[in-house]
């Protein structure tokens, strides 16, 4: 039997990384009941290795828990969230899921940027807040300033500010009272033909892929032929269900209600977070607004650094698709790394993870290019052009101008930073100021808009090492704009090296050119003749280098004594060379090369 | 009777041991030469039904001339009779008319190690010559009618300049001697040479390419032809018999202490120590390396390279890269001329190189 639509609080928590939000949503399992302390493993709701040592949460769940205020049993639904920026579609699409959320704030740090950006969102989806600081039971911790600055920044009453210890359980119950008090009950149409909101998905070797859902409108019943609005396709739904926090079928969902569904799809592909889904029998005319279909906005080339490997890579990659509907790939072959994938991502962290897993549970030893960002090329015919790859940027002469992808980037700081923060975002990044405010006496955030290929290139790195630490930083994507951009070519003895190009601002080019031309300098040994290492745009040559030839050997005596000795050393020569070049034309080139584009800033200060 | 005509034996004592050595040297022990030497020819008794019709006997050390001539006499004596040279390697100092006159007799062959005729350098290689004593000993073992003579020239010495190898490369015309080893300083790791001068090798590293470079030229003119890498020969037949076999890649017999043999596909290094072998030189401990088929044909190439006249590509088609030959051949760093591979000057000079890239992977 269904509970009343009244008793039903749809929530999320949105936090900082590391402020909490997993310990405390461990914590509500565990005091509602739904998981016994037993069965606790500690922060159940990431289940993946690699989410939880980097303390972060890829795919969102929903588990369903009991609470009793005043005698009576609510039904709480508690939706995770991924908690990284590259992942803001999803993050939303949760909220949306939502009728409120638990903002946490650790008593020792404060606001953060990913506080702010997460708030931002879940009151854009107009979510009632409930501000919870957490770590109170902490020495370092300053409860009744951070307790103003997070009242301050809601403009909310520090009264109302629940301060608690999710580790030691402290005040949690109260948490849940404010749940219950504060966030309203779904406000569906139970009679209406039914709307659900698809917000997640993950792929099941046995039962294929699970939707996550909210429904808001009408029921869902297990044997009704569902439709998908943004795509017209129809399933039929095999099996309904609720996670308490076990998978648990039940006979249909209502209005208000989160759950998954089962409809036998293989391809998460095919099921898009953000859909609607319908009663194919009776379908609702307007779908639920915010269906984006999500596109990759960050590119990279992953090679093998054993060609053998290649068709194990096409394989991994297949199996990490089949539970992330956002990874893209198609082949690539580059003159230089042979046969590899060019991969889009939803972002940096996106990228990494995915690497990882497939060096980790693959066991594949990959090259991964300089990551570029998707340009759209606007040709003089008045073609548009996805470039992912700065090898296939059209000529100059065909390019009537190019956009690039623009994120708004929030960076908090302590304010005697602000002044490094602006030469990086404005004078080396290209930034356009937006605004700064003021958290707190000591603390400011300020927006900058960034071209997204400025962050993808050691943003976060310098941001660490000009603030000693203390930045925070977030992003979200606000589109294309138009920029003057160039594609920089690298010619090894006279012969352009695919896997090398770069696109950068106009501005940047010749030092970015140098840059790279001296960085490959140092990086390319010696070979048996002089390489000329040039940086071009189209045809002209910005900067040059010479990898001067190789110098004599020792030329030592060799009787009847030496021979082993200098075979080995001879084996030893040879090992360490032929198992990391490659050749390009004559030209020998550490993998490592292919990676020097990266880290071009080093040498660009 | 065995297959084997390489005979090399080994003589490790030594008045002093050289930083830059690491060859197995003793120092003292005179009271044990004679000893040693009845050693060496138990040794001899008990491993030689390998040789064969003996083509070269090479006594090298250490400091064969330290036996003296009576000592040396009779261990040449005894040695099986070469057919086409034997060399006996000697310090400068130690040659006098008596060693002279024995070696002479016997029409032996002589590796004289001069090293430098620049005092300071001899200092810093820690060698106890003059270079007076290098001239003296020439004239005497001229004198006494030795069939070759060989000189060795270390360059590369720390503190080395141009014009020091200059003015040894003039002494060398001068004294005429019939073949020349030439080669550069190797300071072998651990070596307290290594540890010493190390720092100071390495700033000297790229004049290292012109010291080559003047070398071959000033030999070249003086008449020598340069048919190994680090040897010269006035005539064919003063090149260093027994050195080619090595390079050729046949079969050796090593006797004494720390000596290396190759036969049949198992390498034998003796142990270096000398209570140890005039105990008994027969079963004191020695390591064995086992020669496959693969590393027979990757040493061919190595040392096959080193000769002017190359190596045969049928001796080492199953290790050869043919896509780096072209390569090379390509760069004019090699040739292929009547199915053998020569190195071009530049290649020998990028032997190691050239060599490491002309192997073709081990198949996986």
């Amino acid at each position: 039997m269904r509970v009343d639509q009244d008793l039903i609080r749809n929530f999320s928590i949105v936090a900082h990384i590391d402020h909490g939000k997993s310990t405390l949503a461990d914590r509500i399992l565990e005091i509602s009941g739904a998981v016994s302390k037993r069965d606790m493993q500690d922060q159940l709701l990431d289940s993946m290795d690699i989410e939880r040592e980097r303390g972060i949460t890829i795919k969102a769940q929903a588990v369903r828990v009991p609470w009793e205020r005043n005698g009576v049993t609510y039904q709480l639904n508690l939706i995770d969230t991924p908690g990284h920026v590259d992942f803001t579609y999803e993050v939303s699409r949760s909220l949306a899921a939502c009728e409120g959320a638990v903002l946490v704030v650790d008593a020792s740090q404060g606001i953060e940027a990913q506080t702010v950006a997460n708030a931002h969102l879940a009151i854009d989806n107009g979510l009632e807040i409930v501000p919870v600081i957490n770590k109170v039971d902490l020495p370092a911790a300053y409860p009744d300033e951070v307790a103003k600055e997070t009242a301050d920044f809601l403009g909310d009453d520090p009264n109302h500010v629940v301060r608690i210890s999710a580790k030691s359980g402290l005040n949690v119950n109260e948490v849940l009272d404010a749940v219950v008090d504060r966030i309203p009950a779904p406000a569906g149409d139970p009679s209406a033909p039914s709307r659900a909101l698809v917000f997640d998905s993950v792929y099941d070797q046995y039962r294929g892929v699970i939707a996550y859902i909210r429904v808001v409108d009408g029921v869902l019943k297990k044997g009704a032929t569902l439709q998908s609005m943004a795509t017209g396709q129809t399933h039929v739904i095999e099996e309904v269900g609720v996670m308490g926090p076990q998978m648990t079928p039940v006979t249909s969902l209502g209005a208000g209600e989160v759950g998954y569904v089962i409809t036998g799809v293989k391809d998460v592909a095919e099921i898009k977070v953000g859909d609607t889904f319908t009663d194919a029998a009776k379908p609702a005319e307007v779908a639920l607004e915010g269906y984006i279909d999500v596109k990759p906005m960050v590119f990279a080339g992953l090679f093998p650094s054993d060609g053998e490997q290649y068709e194990d890579l096409r394989d991994a990659l297949a199996k990490l698709r089949l539970n992330d509907a956002s990874l893209m790939y198609e082949p690539e072959s580059s003159q230089a790394l042979g046969f590899g994938f060019r991969c889009g991502f939803l972002g940096l962290l996106h990228m990494d993870v995915v690497r990882e897993r497939l060096e980790r549970e693959w066991d594949l030893d990959l090259i991964a290019t300089t990551p570029n960002v998707l340009y759209d090329v606007l040709t003089t015919a008045g073609d548009t052009v996805e470039v992912r790859n700065p090898s296939d940027m059209p000529p100059a002469t065909i390019i009537e101008h190019v956009e690039e992808p623009y994120v708004r980037a929030t960076v908090i700081v302590p304010k005697e930073f602000v002044g490094p923060i602006m030469s990086l975002c404005q004078e080396e990044r290209r930034g356009d100021f937006e605004k700064m405010d003021y958290l707190s006496e000591t603390r400011v955030a300020i927006i900058y808009a960034l071209p997204l290929a400025e962050i993808v290139l050691d943003f976060y790195d310098q941001l660490k090492s000009r603030t000693k630490g203390y930045a925070s930083f977030d992003y979200e994507m606000i589109g294309y704009r138009e920029s003057n951009l160039s594609k920089v070519d690298i010619l090894l003895n006279g012969e352009t090296v695919d896997a090398l190009s770069i696109i950068v601002h106009r501005d940047k080019a010749y030092a970015a050119g140098k840059a790279l031309v001296d960085r490959l300098r140092k990086i390319i040994p010696r070979q048996f003749f002089d390489v000329p290492v040039q940086a071009a745009i189209g045809s002209r040559i910005i900067a040059r280098e010479t990898i001067k030839a190789k110098r004599k050997d020792v030329l030592a005596k060799c009787y009847g004594g030496d021979i082993s000795r200098k075979r080995k050393l001879l084996e030893k020569q040879k090992k360490g060379k032929k198992n990391r070049m490659k050749y390009v034309g004559a030209v020998e080139v550490p993998q490592e090369a292919f990676l020097s584009v990266l880290s071009l800033d080093d040498n660009d200060a | 009777m065995g297959h084997v005509r390489h005979l090399y034996v080994h003589i490790p004592f030594c008045a002093h041991r050289c930083g830059y050595c690491d060859f197995v040297t003793v120092t003292g022990h005179e009271d044990r030469h004679a000893a040693y030497v009845d050693a060496v020819l138990r040794e001899l008794q008990g491993r030689g039904e390998v040789l064969g019709e003996v083509e070269t006997v090479y006594l090298g050390g250490g400091t064969p001339s330290r036996l003296g001539a009576d000592l040396l006499g009779r261990l040449l004596d005894a040695l099986p009779q070469a057919s086409l040279e034997t060399t006996v390697e000697c310090n400068p100092e130690g040659v006098d008319e008596a060693l002279a006159a024995a070696l002479g007799a016997r029409g032996v062959r002589v590796s004289l190690g001069a090293q430098t005729f620049a005092q300071p350098l001899l200092d810093t290689l820690e060698r106890e010559t003059t270079p007076t004593q290098v001239r003296t000993a020439v004239a005497l073992l001229r004198a006494a009618h030795v069939p070759s003579l060989s000189l060795d020239l270390i360059y590369g010495i720390p503190g080395e300049r141009e014009s020091d190898l200059g003015r040894d490369l003039a002494t060398l015309e001068e004294l005429a001697p019939d073949h020349v080893s030439a080669y550069e300083l190797e300071a072998k790791p651990g070596t307290r040479f290594a540890v010493h001068h190390g720092a100071r090798l390495e700033e000297q590293a790229e004049l290292l390419e012109r010291h080559m470079d003047l070398v071959i030229d000033s030999l070249a003119y003086s008449g020598y032809d340069w048919y190994e890498i680090a040897s010269f020969a006035r005539a064919p037949e003063h090149q260093g018999r027994h050195n080619r076999a090595y390079w050729e890649g046949r079969d050796y017999l090593g006797l004494g202490v720390g000596a290396v043999g190759t036969v049949e596909g198992l390498r034998r290094v003796n142990g270096p120590k000398l209570a140890a072998y005039l105990e008994d030189p027969l079963t004191a401990p020695a390591a064995t390396e086992e020669i496959t088929e693969r590393t027979r044909q990757e040493e061919r190439l190595m040392l096959g390279l080193r000769l002017a006249d190359g190596v045969a590509i049928d001796e080492i088609e199953p290790v050869l890269d043919r896509r780096a030959l072209e390569r090379l051949v390509g760069l004019e760093l090699a040739r292929v001329e009547d199915g053998r591979i020569r190195l071009a000057r530049r290649g020998r000079m990028l032997l190691h190189d050239c060599v490491a890239e002309l192997i073709h992977d081990e198949p996986a």
